[in-house]
C-alpha cells in the first residue's frame, strides 16, 4: 500500500471567467518511507497539491488516499506533520510552548511534552532558545521551530512547504543534513516542496517536476544517489548530472 | 551547525533584562527615565500658568493660580475626596458591568455568524450615539442620588467599544494559525482557547484602556445632570456656578487622579495578562 496515492486530481479555484486552474490531472504515487521533492515555477500549484494531500483543501476532481485512508481520516488520526511556507508560530507562546502545542492538543502529559520539546529543539539546534518568544528569533530560527513542532508528535507523513526558504546557504545545508538524518532514522514519508534544484536533488529519492498553467507534472526524475548523503555527495559528478537533468526538465516547459 | 546563534553576543544581549516579566534595576531606571520629559513639561506648564496669572493680574474668579488651587485643594481635601469616592464607585461599577456584558456579547457574536451580521452593524452605529445624553433618563429610572444611575450610563458607554473590539479580536485571526490548528486536528474548543482568546487579548485591552478613561469622564458628566452632593460632577457644577474656580479645580484634580489610577491599573493588568505583547517590547522599554 502506498503512503500517498494521487489519481487524476485537479483543483480549480473560483468560478466563471476569474477562475484559476491550479492543478490538472495529477497522478502520483508515493511509497511508504519515500522522500519526494516537488519543484516547479512559482504559482504552479505546489502548495496547493500539499494542501490537498493534507486535507486543508478539497480537490475539484480525482481522488487521493493517504495510507489507504481519505485525507480527512488521515488528518483526524494525526498522520500529518506540516511545515508551512510561513513559520506561523503563535506569538503568545514561548518557543518551547510552540513546539509543545500539538502534543498539548493530543493530550500528552506535561513531562512527556517537556522532554519531547527539549529533544526537538536540540535537533534543530535551538536548545538554548526554549524560553524565548518568537519575535526574539530570526526568520530562519522561527522556521526551525516550526520544523521542531511538526516533528514533535512523530507523524508518519511530513508535508514540508519550502521550509528552508528563509535560511542562508550554510544553515540551509546543515538543516538538509539534519533532515536526512531524521528521515533515515525514522523512515517517514516526506513530501518536500522547494525552489532549489540542488536541494531537491540532494534530499530526495524522486524529484517531481511541475509546470505552470495549469499545474501539471511534466517529469519525475529518479535520484538514484546512495544514502547517507553528505558533503561528498554535493561534489559528486552524478549529483551534478541529476541537477542538470532536473534543470532541463524545468526549462522544457517554460 | 555553522551559524551558532549564541555566537553573536551583541544581538542577543540586547534582549537581556527586557525579557517579558523581568525587571532588572537598569531596566527599571530606564522605564522611570522616560517619564522625566512629561514631568518636566507638566511643571513648566504650571509655572507659566502661575506667571501669566500674576503678571497680567488676572482676577481669581476668571482663572485661579496653581498655588491658589493647591491651597484650596488642601483645605477642601476631605470634601473632594469624599466626592471622589462616590464618583470612583460609579465609574468602577459601570466599567465592570460594561466590560462583562461587552465580553459576553462579543463571545456570542463571534460564535454565531448570524448574530454577527445582525448585531455588529448595530453596535458600531450605537457606538457613535452620544450615550451620555441618556443620563437624565437613567437618573429618573434609578433615582437621582443612586450610584446605579451613573453606573448604568457608564456601563453603556463602556459596553460598545469593549464588545466591538473583542469581536474583532476573536474573529480576525491569522488564517495560517487556523490552518495550523486544523492540520493537527484541534477540536474547536481548543482553537478558541489556544488561538482565538490569546489573539483577542490585545484588542480587548486596547478597548479597556479607552473604556477606563471614558468611565471616569462618563461618571463625572452624568453627575452634571444632578446627583449626590458628595460627587465630583455635582460639586464641580456647584462651585463653578458660584465662580469658586479654585474649588472646582480641586475636584478636577481628584477626577484626573482617578482617571490616571484606573488607566494605570488596566495597564498593569495588561502587562500581567500578556507578557508577550508587541507594545511591551518596543524601543521605549530599553
Ligand atoms: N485560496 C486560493 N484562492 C484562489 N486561488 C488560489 C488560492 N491558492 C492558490 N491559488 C492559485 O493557485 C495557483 C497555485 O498556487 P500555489 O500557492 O499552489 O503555488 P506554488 O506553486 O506553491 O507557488 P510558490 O512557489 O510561489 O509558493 C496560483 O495561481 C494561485 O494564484
Ligand atoms: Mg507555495
Amino acid at each position: 500500500m502506498s503512503a500517498v496515492d494521487i489519481r487524476g486530481v485537479s483543483k480549480v479555484f473560483g468560478s466563471g471567467p476569474g477562475q484559476v486552474e491550479a492543478l490538472k490531472d495529477i497522478d502520483l504515487s508515493i511509497e511508504s518511507g519515500q522522500f519526494v521533492s516537488l519543484i516547479g515555477p512559482s504559482g504552479c500549484g505546489k502548495s496547493t497539491l500539499l494542501r490537498l494531500v493534507g486535507d486543508l483543501l478539497p480537490p475539484t476532481g480525482g481522488s487521493l488516499t493517504v495510507a489507504g485512508k481519505t485525507p480527512h481520516e488521515a488528518r483526524l488520526s494525526r498522520d500529518y506533520g506540516m511545515v508551512f511556507q510561513q513559520a506561523t508560530l503563535l506569538d503568545w507562546r514561548s518557543v518551547r510552548a510552540n513546539v509543545e502545542l500539538p502534543l498539548e492538543i493530543m493530550g500528552a502529559s506535561a513531562d512527556e511534552r517537556t522532554a519531547r520539546a527539549e529533544e526537538m529543539l536540540e535537533l534543530v539546534q535551538l536548545g538554548d532558545f526554549g524560553g524565548h518568544y518568537p519575535w526574539q528569533l530570526s526568520g530562519g530560527m522561527q522556521q526551525r521551530v516550526a520544523i521542531a513542532r511538526a516533528l514533535s508528535f512523530k507523524p508518519s507523513l511530513l508535508l514540508m512547504d519550502e521550509p528552508f526558504g528563509a535560511l542562508d546557504e550554510m544553515t540551509r545545508e546543515a538543516m538538509q543534513d539534519e533532515l536526512l538524518r531524521i528521515w533515515e532514522r525514522s523512515k517517514r514519508t516526506v513530501i518536500f516542496v522547494t525552489h532549489s534544484i540542488p536541494e531537491a536533488v540532494f534530499l530526495s529519492q524522486r524529484t517531481v517536476v511541475m509546470s505552470r498553467r495549469p499545474g501539471r507534472i511534466t517529469r519525475i526524475v529518479d535520484i538514484d544517489l546512495p544514502y547517507p548523503r553528505d558533503e561528498d555527495t554535493r561534489e559528486d559528478r552524478r549529483f551534478y548530472d541529476k541537477v542538470t537533468e532536473v534543470r532541463e526538465a524545468l526549462r522544457e516547459h517554460e | 551547525m555553522t551559524t551558532e546563534p549564541h555566537s553573536d553576543p551583541d544581538v542577543y544581549s540586547a534582549f537581556e533584562g527586557d525579557l517579558p516579566g523581568t525587571v532588572t534595576p537598569s531596566a527599571l531606571r530606564r522605564r522611570l527615565r522616560r517619564y522625566v520629559p512629561a514631568l518636566v513639561l507638566a511643571f513648566l506648564v504650571l509655572v507659566v500658568w502661575e506667571l501669566v496669572v500674576r503678571v497680567f493680574d488676572i482676577e481669581e474668579f476668571i482663572l485661579a493660580k496653581p498655588t491658589e488651587i493647591y491651597s484650596t485643594f488642601l483645605d477642601e481635601f476631605d470634601t473632594v475626596v469624599e466626592a471622589g469616592w462616590t464618583t470612583v464607585r460609579e465609574a468602577l461599577l459601570g466599567l465592570a458591568l460594561g466590560t462583562v456584558f461587552g465580553v459576553l456579547a462579543a463571545v456570542a457574536t463571534a460564535r454565531w455568524a448570524g448574530l454577527r451580521e445582525g448585531l455588529l452593524p448595530f453596535a458600531v452605529a450605537a457606538n457613535s450615539i452620544p450615550i451620555l445624553a441618556l443620563a437624565p433618563i437613567a437618573n429618573q429610572w434609578f433615582g437621582l442620588t443612586s450610584i446605579t444611575a451613573k453606573a448604568a450610563v457608564v456601563s453603556v458607554i463602556v459596553f460598545f467599544p469593549v464588545m466591538i473590539n473583542t469581536v474583532r479580536g476573536l474573529t480576525e485571526v491569522d488564517p495560517g494559525e487556523l490552518e495550523l490548528m486544523r492540520a493537527i486536528a484541534a477540536p474547536p474548543r481548543e482553537v478558541v482557547r489556544r488561538v482565538r482568546i490569546p489573539n483577542a487579548l490585545p484588542y480587548f485591552f486596547s478597548a479597556l484602556k479607552v473604556a477606563a478613561a471614558l468611565a471616569v469622564i462618563g461618571a463625572i458628566v452624568a453627575e452634571y445632570f444632578g446627583g449626590r452632593t458628595a460627587s465630583l460632577g455635582f460639586y464641580i457644577t456647584q462651585q463653578a456656578g458660584a465662580f469658586k474656580f479654585a474649588e472646582a479645580w480641586s475636584a478636577i484634580i481628584v477626577g484626573s487622579f482617578l482617571g490616571i489610577a484606573i488607566y494605570g491599573s488596566v495597564l498593569l493588568l495588561e502587562r500581567w495578562a500578556m507578557p508577550w505583547h508587541v507594545s511591551l517590547r518596543t524601543a521605549d522599554d530599553r
